[in-house]
């Protein structure tokens, strides 16, 4: 999958900015971004569910806007809200759409089964959709993207809304078709979900990738080693003022209103010297560097909507 | 089930897959199907229902007050033809509504149907499919109804069945064109309240047109029901003109057209963003 300065456009409001992308056969690729950063707009495109307005795009070696149908006869989908029919049973919402792909009626009921078992849904096969959990919802449209044996696997924020639980069993079932070699595309919110799923990631803010690379690359390349995070339980603290003092210590700081984040290769040692210098914050806790911090410091810490 | 099996079941291309076995629009169709498998019971008994009802009731019970002919036949042959376009009228129009608006914002069943190989036409082209299937069903139970009323009177009017699937989806094409630009189904009572209800009541199916005062005729002339109505009347009743039916028939397939035309268009701007 190929994209060179892809560009997505309504109106005059740019949602992708001249992108450049590109995902190997079998990898697990993550877009991380805050809400309105342009992931859902880059998915829609690579699915080939939305046209590109500008640059172009390979699926497949396939052009979308030409070959829309044989891409997505190849490619299996998990929108960000589900379409299943509530009405219809788990089993029928996989016989209907096994039958778009034109798939005959024997070998859909044959992978249904397997799914089904894949997914831990077996036992609610003839039940109906409606009454089933979030968790389950999302399984269901899982194994559902699965039904045409996809080569490429999108995801758009597969995880969200979803107990822990459910979330690892999904994360245990991604992992298992990325070692079969489905190629993974996910959007997600969770840097947790990104570090276990994705072998690289970007992470986009207003339409462009705002950096690229594999989750320890990010991690070496926009933040330190180790977080110390000193804390005040006094409301008055001037975090900004013991940030003066010893802000020097880091590499990079950042005053929060009760914490003062120091972002440094060796936490132990930097709050040995803070000690020294005379801050007394009532906690500290040194803490390894996340993607967290890294999206953080890429995206900003002000809500966008 | 163990996983060495399942990832022979899903590495790599499916091989066995072949394009073309049955058409795509027959793929979208085959989801209404699996729909309708759930209202069947309650959809036929009222397909049944209704037209025994108002026969009975309009043509047998006020009808036996309707002494001298109405447009030359007595007043229950007069009215079930009528009734038969009606009723598919209304059919067309219920099912491009509610279930459109349904596949587009509650169920979402467009858009699941767009991330397969289908395509906007095939989603369109299969649900008008799907609705001349019901239209289908619906007019050939009216007409071996009014058959049993002793309401046919020629051969002809198996081609009722036909005119009103057209009638249908002359209205139902247009429809869908709407229902696929609402934001909400506030806008379908408005399509109830000034386009069926009034064309149920005044296209013909009741009285003849020529009744309605002058100004109104050339109104009531317009719209598709009449034509629908008229070209049904004829065709049961065994009195059909060649070019009234032409002229008929032309309106039907024109409007049929357009409104697919504007329904793609309209599907297109809402589905494909």
């Amino acid at each position: 999958m190929v994209a060179r300065r892809l560009t997505k456009r309504f109106g005059d409001f740019v949602a992708v900015d001249a992108i450049d992308l590109e995902i190997g056969r079998g990898e697990s690729y993550g877009l991380l971004g805050p809400n309105g950063a342009g992931k859902t707009s880059t998915m829609r495109m690579i699915a080939c569910m939305s046209p590109v307005s500008g640059g172009t795009l390979r699926v497949l070696g396939m052009d979308p806007a030409h070959d829309g149908s044989r891409i997505r006869s190849r490619i299996g989908i998990v929108p960000q809200e589900d379409t299943l029919d509530l009405e219809l049973t788990v089993l029928d919402n996989l016989m209907v759409y096994g039958r778009y792909f034109d798939l005959p009626r024997r070998v859909i009921r044959e992978r249904a089964e397997q799914l089904l078992d894949f997914t831990q849904l077996s036992d609610r096969a003839h039940d109906k959709v409606d009454p089933l959990s979030g968790g389950m919802k999302r399984r269901l449209t899982i194994a559902r993207s699965l039904i045409s044996n996809p080569e490429i696997l999108i995801l758009d924020e597969p995880t969200t809304g979803l107990d822990p639980q459910a979330r690892h069993l999904l994360w245990d079932r991604l992992y298992r078709l990325k070692q079969q070699g489905v190629t993974q595309v996910i959007t997600t919110h969770y840097m947790d979900e990104a570090e276990q799923l994705c072998d690289r990631l970007a992470v986009m803010d207003n339409g462009r990738f705002a950096a690229e690379g594999s989750p320890s690359e990010l991690i070496a390349q926009y933040s330190t080693r180790e977080v110390l995070e000193l804390r005040f339980r006094d409301p008055d603290t001037d975090t900004e003022a013991v940030a003066t003092a010893v802000g020097a210590l880091a590499e990079r700081f950042e005053a929060l209103p009760d914490r003062l984040l120091l972002y440094t290769d060796d936490g132990e040692a930097t709050l040995t010297e803070a000690h020294r210098l005379g801050v007394r914050p009532d906690s500290a806790l040194v803490r390894r560097s996340t993607l967290e911090d890294v999206f953080l410091r890429l995206t900003g810490r002000s809500l966008v909507d | 089930m163990t996983m060495t099996t399942r990832a022979g079941a899903l590495a790599g291309s499916d091989r066995a897959r072949r394009f073309g076995s049955s058409p795509p629009w027959v793929r979208s169709m085959r989801y209404w199907m699996y729909q309708y498998k759930r209202t069947w019971r309650g959809s036929i008994t009222t397909s049944f229902l209704y037209p025994v009802l108002y026969l009975t009731a309009l043509g047998l019970g006020f009808g036996s007050l309707v002494k001298t002919p109405v447009g030359g036949v007595r007043y229950l042959d007069f009215l079930a033809p009528g009734l038969l376009a009606s009723t598919a009228m209304q059919i067309g129009g219920n099912e491009a509504m509610y279930p459109v608006m349904a596949a587009i914002k509650w169920l979402r069943t467009y858009f699941a149907m767009l991330a397969t190989p289908l395509t906007v036409v095939d989603v369109l082209v299969g649900h008008l499919a799907w609705i001349a299937v019901r239209l289908l069903m619906v007019t050939s139970i009216y007409l071996a109804i009014m058959a049993a009323f002793g309401t046919v009177h020629s051969f002809l009017a198996i081609l009722a069945i036909p005119v009103g699937m057209l009638t249908g989806l002359a209205f139902a094409a247009p429809i869908a064109a709407f229902a696929a630009a609402q934001q909400n189904d506030t806008g379908f009572s408005a399509i109830y309240r000034f386009g069926l209800i009034p064309l149920f009541l005044f296209s013909g199916t009741f009285f003849p047109i020529t009744l309605l005062p002058g100004w109104l005729q050339p109104v009531a002339q317009a719209t598709p029901l009449y034509h629908g109505v008229a070209l049904c009347r004829s065709l049961v009743g065994g009195h059909v003109g060649l070019a009234g039916a032409a002229a008929h028939l032309g309106y039907l397939v024109g409007l049929t057209a357009l409104g697919f035309v504007l329904a793609l268009r309209s599907y297109r701007r809402r589905l494909v963003t």
